[in-house]
C-alpha cells in the first residue's frame, strides 16, 4: 500500500516535472535537442522579390530575449545546418544546401548534390562556396554572389501563436473553451527573437520541379509543380 | 704580377658591382606587351598568380584547404523540421518527439498510427469535458475532404513544405482556391492546422459558436510585425530601449 502510495507521488511529480518542461519549450520539441544550438525553431520556404527566385529561412534556438539573452546567442561550429531540396518527387534530397559556422561568418555550400542522403552527412567543399558575415542586432551583412544571396545573424521571430494557450490544450486543462477570444489570446513570440540563416536562390539552379506530392498521391488536385524541402541539423561527432 | 693580379681584382669588383647591379634591374610592367608577369610566390601574404588561396593552391603553391578552415567529420541529424507545428502537435510525447527529430521524411510510415490516435485523442478530450461519448466525437472530414487516415498520413509522411517555384506562395489561400505552394512569413499557419483538425467538411465545426470549443482559431494574428521587407525579409532584432 505504502509503495503504491510512493509511486503515486512519484508518477505526480514526475508529471509536474513534464508539464513544466513542455511549457518552457520554444516549440515544444523533443527534450533530447530542446533549447539546445541544434534545436530548429521553424522553417519557412516562399517565393522571392525575384518571382525566379526561392528564399530559404530556418530559425533556430528560439526564444531569445532582446538584449543580452540575443546578443549571447550564437551558431554552432559543430552544428551543420542543411537545406535539403527533393526535386524528383520521392522525399530524398537530391540538392542540398550546407552551412556552418567559422569564425565570424556562416560558410554556405551548395545547392549540390549530397554524397548521401539521409541521417548523416559530410560537408561538400569542392562545389559553390559563400561566405557571411554574421550580423548582429544592429549591424546587418549580406553577400550576393553566384546569383544568390546570404544572411546569418539574429531576427524578431515571425512565428506568431498563442503557445500558452496551446498547451492547455494539449494537456487537457483548456476543455471545454479551447482558445482564447482575440482580445484574450497572448502571442507568445510577439517580443522574442531567434536566430535565422536566410538563402535566396535561382530557381534554375534547384532543377525542374515535379508533380506536386499531394497531387500525385491524389490528396488534391489542381495544384502547381512543386519541390519538397526541409531543413535538418546535424551536429559533427 | 703584381700588377696584374690588381687589374684582375679590379675586374672581379667590376663583375661583381655589374652582377649586383643586374640583380636590381627590373622589367616595368608596360615592357612585356601587355603579357603580366606573376612572379609566383607561395610566402608573400597575398593572393596572387593562379593561387586559389591566399598563397595556395594553382601549379605551384601547396593546395589550399578552403583557407586553412577545416570542414571535415561527419555530422549526425539531430533536428529536422518541414511543415510547421507537426511534431509540436502529433508528437504527444517526449519519446515520440526525439524519435521524429531524427527520422528522415521519406521513413516516416510507422508514425501515421500514432498521429491518427493523437488526432482522436485531441477530440476525446473535448468530448468528455462536453460529456458525450468519446466514440461520437471523432475527427471528421475537413475541408481539403481528407478523412483521418488521410490526414495523419499526409501530416506523418509528407512532411515536407511542398514549394512552388512558378506560382504565388501560400500555405492555404481559400480565396485563390490554392493549398501547400509553401509557407511565407505572414500565413497563418496554426490557424490553418488548427481547422484542418477542428474543422469539419466547412471549417466551422469548432469555431466557438453554437456552444462549441473554440478551436479553429488561436486568437493570434501578426500584431505589428512587418512582412514586407526586402532581403533578409525577417524584422531585425529587437533591442531593449
Amino acid at each position: 500500500m505504502k509503495k503504491t502510495k510512493l509511486f503515486a507521488v512519484i508518477g505526480t511529480l514526475f508529471l509536474l516535472l513534464l508539464c513544466v518542461t513542455l511549457i518552457s519549450s520554444d516549440h515544444l520539441d523533443g527534450t533530447n535537442i530542446e533549447g539546445t544550438t541544434s534545436d530548429i525553431a521553424d522553417f519557412y520556404a516562399f517565393e522571392g522579390e525575384d518571382p525566379d527566385s526561392t528564399v530559404f529561412i530556418a530559425t533556430i534556438q528560439g526564444n531569445l530575449n532582446p538584449g543580452g539573452v540575443t546578443d549571447n546567442a550564437n551558431f554552432d561550429e559543430d552544428v551543420l545546418i542543411e537545406f535539403n531540396i527533393d526535386n524528383t518527387g520521392d522525399l530524398v534530397e537530391d540538392l542540398v544546401i550546407q552551412a556552418i559556422k567559422r569564425g565570424d561568418s556562416i560558410h554556405f555550400f551548395g545547392p549540390v548534390v549530397p554524397n548521401q542522403t539521409g541521417l548523416e552527412s559530410q560537408i561538400i567543399t569542392t562545389t559553390t562556396h559563400n561566405v557571411v558575415q554574421i550580423s548582429t542586432s544592429t549591424d546587418t551583412f549580406i553577400t550576393n554572389e553566384n546569383g544568390m544571396s546570404f544572411f546569418a545573424g539574429p531576427r524578431r521571430d515571425s512565428f506568431y501563436f498563442d503557445m500558452n494557450r496551446f498547451m492547455d490544450i494539449k494537456l487537457g486543462n483548456a476543455a471545454p473553451s479551447g482558445f482564447y477570444t482575440p482580445e484574450e489570446s497572448t502571442d507568445f513570440f510577439n517580443e522574442l527573437n531567434t536566430l535565422a540563416i536566410v538563402i535566396e536562390v535561382p530557381n534554375i539552379l534547384l532543377g525542374d520541379a515535379p508533380t506536386h506530392i499531394l497531387e500525385s498521391q491524389g490528396y488534391i488536385n489542381g495544384l502547381p509543380q512543386a519541390y519538397n524541402v526541409w531543413v535538418s541539423s546535424k551536429r559533427k561527432q | 704580377m703584381k700588377n696584374i693580379l690588381i687589374h684582375t681584382k679590379k675586374f672581379s669588383l667590376l663583375l661583381l658591382l655589374l652582377f649586383n647591379f643586374l640583380l636590381f634591374v627590373q622589367c616595368k610592367d608596360d615592357d612585356d606587351n601587355g603579357n603580366v608577369i606573376y612572379q609566383v610566390n607561395c610566402g608573400d601574404g597575398i593572393q596572387n598568380g593562379d593561387e586559389q588561396g591566399i598563397d595556395c593552391g594553382g601549379e605551384f603553391c601547396s593546395p589550399c584547404e578552403d583557407s586553412g578552415i577545416n570542414f571535415d567529420g561527419t555530422f549526425i541529424q539531430e533536428d529536422i523540421a518541414g511543415r510547421p507545428a507537426v511534431n509540436m502537435i502529433f508528437g504527444f510525447s517526449d519519446l515520440a518527439q526525439n524519435e521524429y527529430n531524427i527520422s528522415t521524411v521519406s521513413n516516416r510510415s510507422n508514425f501515421q498510427e500514432e498521429f491518427r490516435t493523437v488526432l482522436e485523442a485531441y477530440h476525446d478530450i473535448y468530448a468528455i469535458s462536453l460529456e458525450v461519448p468519446v466514440d461520437d466525437l471523432d475527427f471528421e472530414t475537413n475541408v481539403l475532404n481528407w478523412d483521418a487516415n488521410i490526414f495523419s498520413t499526409v501530416m506523418s509522411q509528407y512532411d515536407a513544405l511542398q514549394v512552388a517555384p512558378n506560382g504565388p506562395t501560400t500555405y492555404y489561400d481559400e480565396n485563390e482556391n490554392l493549398v501547400f505552394t509553401g509557407r511565407s512569413l505572414s500565413d497563418d499557419v496554426m490557424d490553418t492546422t488548427f481547422r484542418l483538425i477542428f474543422g469539419g467538411a466547412n471549417g466551422d465545426r469548432f469555431d466557438g459558436n453554437n456552444s462549441t470549443p473554440q478551436l479553429t482559431t488561436d486568437g493570434v494574428g501578426p500584431g505589428n510585425r512587418d512582412f514586407s521587407l526586402p532581403f533578409p525579409y525577417l524584422e531585425p532584432a529587437l533591442t531593449i530601449e
